[in-house]
């Protein structure tokens, strides 16, 4: 993991199509090798992004380098970068064999060099014996693979995915997760994937990039995404969050007593973070991390009463009134002792368990921008 | 999508959705065709139609001395649909890729002529070619020409006439199908190694086949039978089928043979309609059916 040796670098890129600023001062390194999900709800710019690495967007301002040379000159077949499109955009005039066949045709390779590359890359994606059909008559997930090939074939050094997996169904999808995670490692090729799917992004992803209206929000192992949320809104759209205005009223050594509006909790200080009394932050806690007990526990007193259960295979979820009436969410394996509806619960956390977030500071940006267009 | 749309539409009631359409197609189409189609089958005493049926006018068809006639018309009508595609091509692809409101003026340039008598519009030509027109004397003042040429009542005028009242049919058609192609196409074809020659060649005009055939079907023949063109342009010098057709129905008096005529232009789209289905092409993209 010391040794990494950055392939596409991205450097202070903005894009603005009129007078929508679509990607803000992105700064970006994909490293040879590896698995990297552009992760973000529709609209953010992640397509944007994966459009200009691949040439078919110039950026507003900002340099983008693959292998260390600067690429926003060159036409798309001058970088080392395919792409496989959203829509797959197989040639529907042309036979699977000459879709893949493509690219080694524009380059003018002999022709039993294609050949033997086109049935190769079929072999890969298992579609040997489709020479012969057209892109109509082959299902979702077949067509998807013959894109894949088609892309491969060109032995590019970073593929583009975007949300390829978007248009099939929910079993072919996990299927093809695996199949395509299984295809990358294989070949070492450097991937970068686009998906607003935060499920896929951590079970495929190396790292994750989380887009929030054309910032980077968060760029991290899937792990720490889900563990250590940056913002909230990665706390939000990376799995299922309870999140909680707080101001910090004492901090002890390594941990601080916050005040939420409904009451007292303790949390961690992140380390190399420096926070002031009085400061708004976040409180962020997965529904698997919040504890119930009858009394209170010591350093918390939120109260709460439990308003229904919903079962989602073998895990129960219990909804929580709090006072100001916000919801919290308490997810436990259905072997696991759930509170009963309508009891009376007190909520608690270990301090280590809850993620801090500077409430200001990132979204101030946000606020910003949209003032200075306004004022326009 | 298609298929299920097809299959509940022929379970709706005949009579309810049908018959209007159909009883519009009856008189507006079959039977004029039906009525065509009888008439060349009849004879004619100089003068009227007579009740006796015959093959003599398809025979008269092959007369060598209409040979002349359909080597000429075949020749305007290939040159008219060639120089259409060509002009047509750019211009179709330049408004499916422009912004919307270029697109609009685009198509209204486009329209606008066509809304006016073409008998009209050919006159204004007329005006601007004759020997002593805006062209001829332009060029003698510059000096480029001393003497007024002729290009009124010539081949090319011809040429030129058909080219202008048929081009809409050729862009609307183009347009369509530029317009439809999905861009991604392109992007990939760019991506896999074509610069935007050969990603036209490879993928552009492929994919917009369906638009230069079905707007050659609608001026090729056309272009045969507007005789009116030839009248007005080449000054009755140059005879079409059109023309042809024309005279068996009025000075002529013979319309058993005029019909049979019209009966090899209808066979002729057959036959063009058959080709391009043979081919592989999609009767749906020619937005015929
Ligand atoms: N060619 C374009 N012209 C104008 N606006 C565009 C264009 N492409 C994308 N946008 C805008 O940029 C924003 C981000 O789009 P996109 O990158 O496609 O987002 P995502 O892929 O994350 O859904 C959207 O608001 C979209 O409307
Ligand atoms: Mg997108």
């Amino acid at each position: 993991m010391e040794e990494r040796k950055a392939i596409v670098e991205i450097k202070n890129v903005n894009k603005i199509f009129g007078e929508n600023h679509v990607v803000h001062d992105l700064d970006l390194t994909i490293y040879k090798g590896e698995f990297l999900t552009m992760l973000g709800p529709s609209g953010c710019g992640k397509t944007t992004i994966l459009r200009m690495i691949g040439g078919f967007e110039e950026p507003t301002g900002g340099q983008i380098l693959v292998e260390g040379e600067r690429v926003e000159d060159k036409e798309p077949f001058e970088r080392n970068v395919n792409t496989v499109f959203q829509s797959y955009a197989l040639f529907p005039h042309m036979n699977i064999w000459n879709n893949v066949a493509y690219g080694l045709k524009m380059k003018k390779v002999k022709k039993e060099e294609i050949s033997r590359q086109v049935a190769e890359m079929l072999q890969l994606v298992r579609l040997n014996g489709f020479e012969k059909r057209y892109p109509s008559q082959l299902s979702g997930g077949q067509k998807q693979r013959v894109a894949i090939a088609r892309a491969l074939i060109n032995r590019p050094k970073v593929l583009l995915l975007d949300e390829p997996l978007g248009a099939l169904d929910l079993k072919l999808r996990k299927e093809m997760q695996l199949e395509l995670k299984n295809l990358q490692k294989k070949l070492g090729i450097t991937f970068v994937y686009v998906t607003h799917d935060q499920e896929e992004a951590l079970t495929m992803s190396d790292r994750i990039a989380v887009m929030n209206q054309g910032y980077l929000d968060q760029l991290d192992t899937p792990e720490r995404v889900y563990e250590k949320p940056a913002t909230k809104f990665v706390a939000d759209f990376i799995g299922e969050s309870n999140i909680f205005e707080a101001t910090i009223s004492h901090m002890t050594g390594d941990t601080a007593s916050i005040g939420l509006e409904v009451g007292n909790a303790l949390c961690l200080l992140e380390k190399g973070v420096s926070y002031s009394l009085s400061e708004m932050v976040y409180a962020c806690v997965r529904p698997e991390k919040v504890l119930f007990s009858a009394g209170e526990a010591e350093g918390f007193n939120i109260k709460g009463v439990v308003k229904e259960q919903i079962y989602v295979g073998n895990i129960i979820k219990s909804n929580i009134i709090i006072a100001n009436g916000q919801m919290v969410i308490l997810s436990r394996l259905d072997i696991d002792e759930v509170p009963k509806v309508g009891e009376a619960v007190n909520i608690y956390w270990n301090p280590d368990d809850v993620v801090l977030m500077k409430s200001r500071g990132y979204q101030i940006h946000h606020v910003i921008e949209n003032a200075s267009l306004g004022g326009d | 999508m298609k298929r299920s749309y097809r299959a509940r539409n022929k379970t709706i009631p005949l009579l309810t959705t049908v018959s209007p359409v159909a009883i519009w197609l009856i008189l507006l189409v079959a039977a004029p065709l039906l009525y065509v189609l009888f008439l060349s089958f009849l004879s004619t005493d100089g003068y009227n139609v007579v009740f006796l049926f015959t093959l003599d006018n398809y025979k008269n068809l092959f007369n060598p001395t209409y040979l002349e006639i359909y080597a000429n018309s075949f020749l305007i009508a290939f040159f008219t649909t060639a120089i259409c595609i060509l002009v047509g091509y750019p211009f179709a692809y330049h408004m499916a890729r422009a912004g919307k409101r270029k697109k609009t003026v685009m198509m209204v340039m486009l329209m606008v002529p066509f809304w006016t008598n073409s008998l009209i519009r050919l006159n204004g030509w007329k005006t601007l070619l004759g020997k002593t027109g805006f062209v001829n004397t332009f060029l003698q003042n510059l000096g480029i020409i001393r003497e007024p040429v002729e290009i009124l009542y010539t081949r090319g005028a011809v040429l030129l006439g058909m080219v202008y009242i048929l081009i809409p049919y050729m862009i609307l058609p183009l347009f369509a199908s530029i317009d439809k192609l999905d861009h991604s196409f392109l992007e990939a074809s760019n991506d896999l190694g074509a610069n935007k020659v050969k990603t036209f060649l490879h993928v552009t005009l492929p994919l917009t086949f369906a638009g230069i055939f079905s707007g050659s079907i609608m001026i090729f023949i056309p272009s045969l039978g507007y005789f009116f063109v030839s009248d007005i342009m080449g000054g009755g010098k140059s005879q079409l089928i059109g023309n042809l057709i024309e005279t068996q129905f009025k000075a002529g008096n013979n319309w058993p043979f005029g019909a049979s005529l019209s009966m090899m232009l209808i066979f002729l789209i057959l036959i063009m309609v058959t080709v391009y289905k043979k081919s592989g092409g999609d009767m749906e993209d020619l937005g015929v059916m």
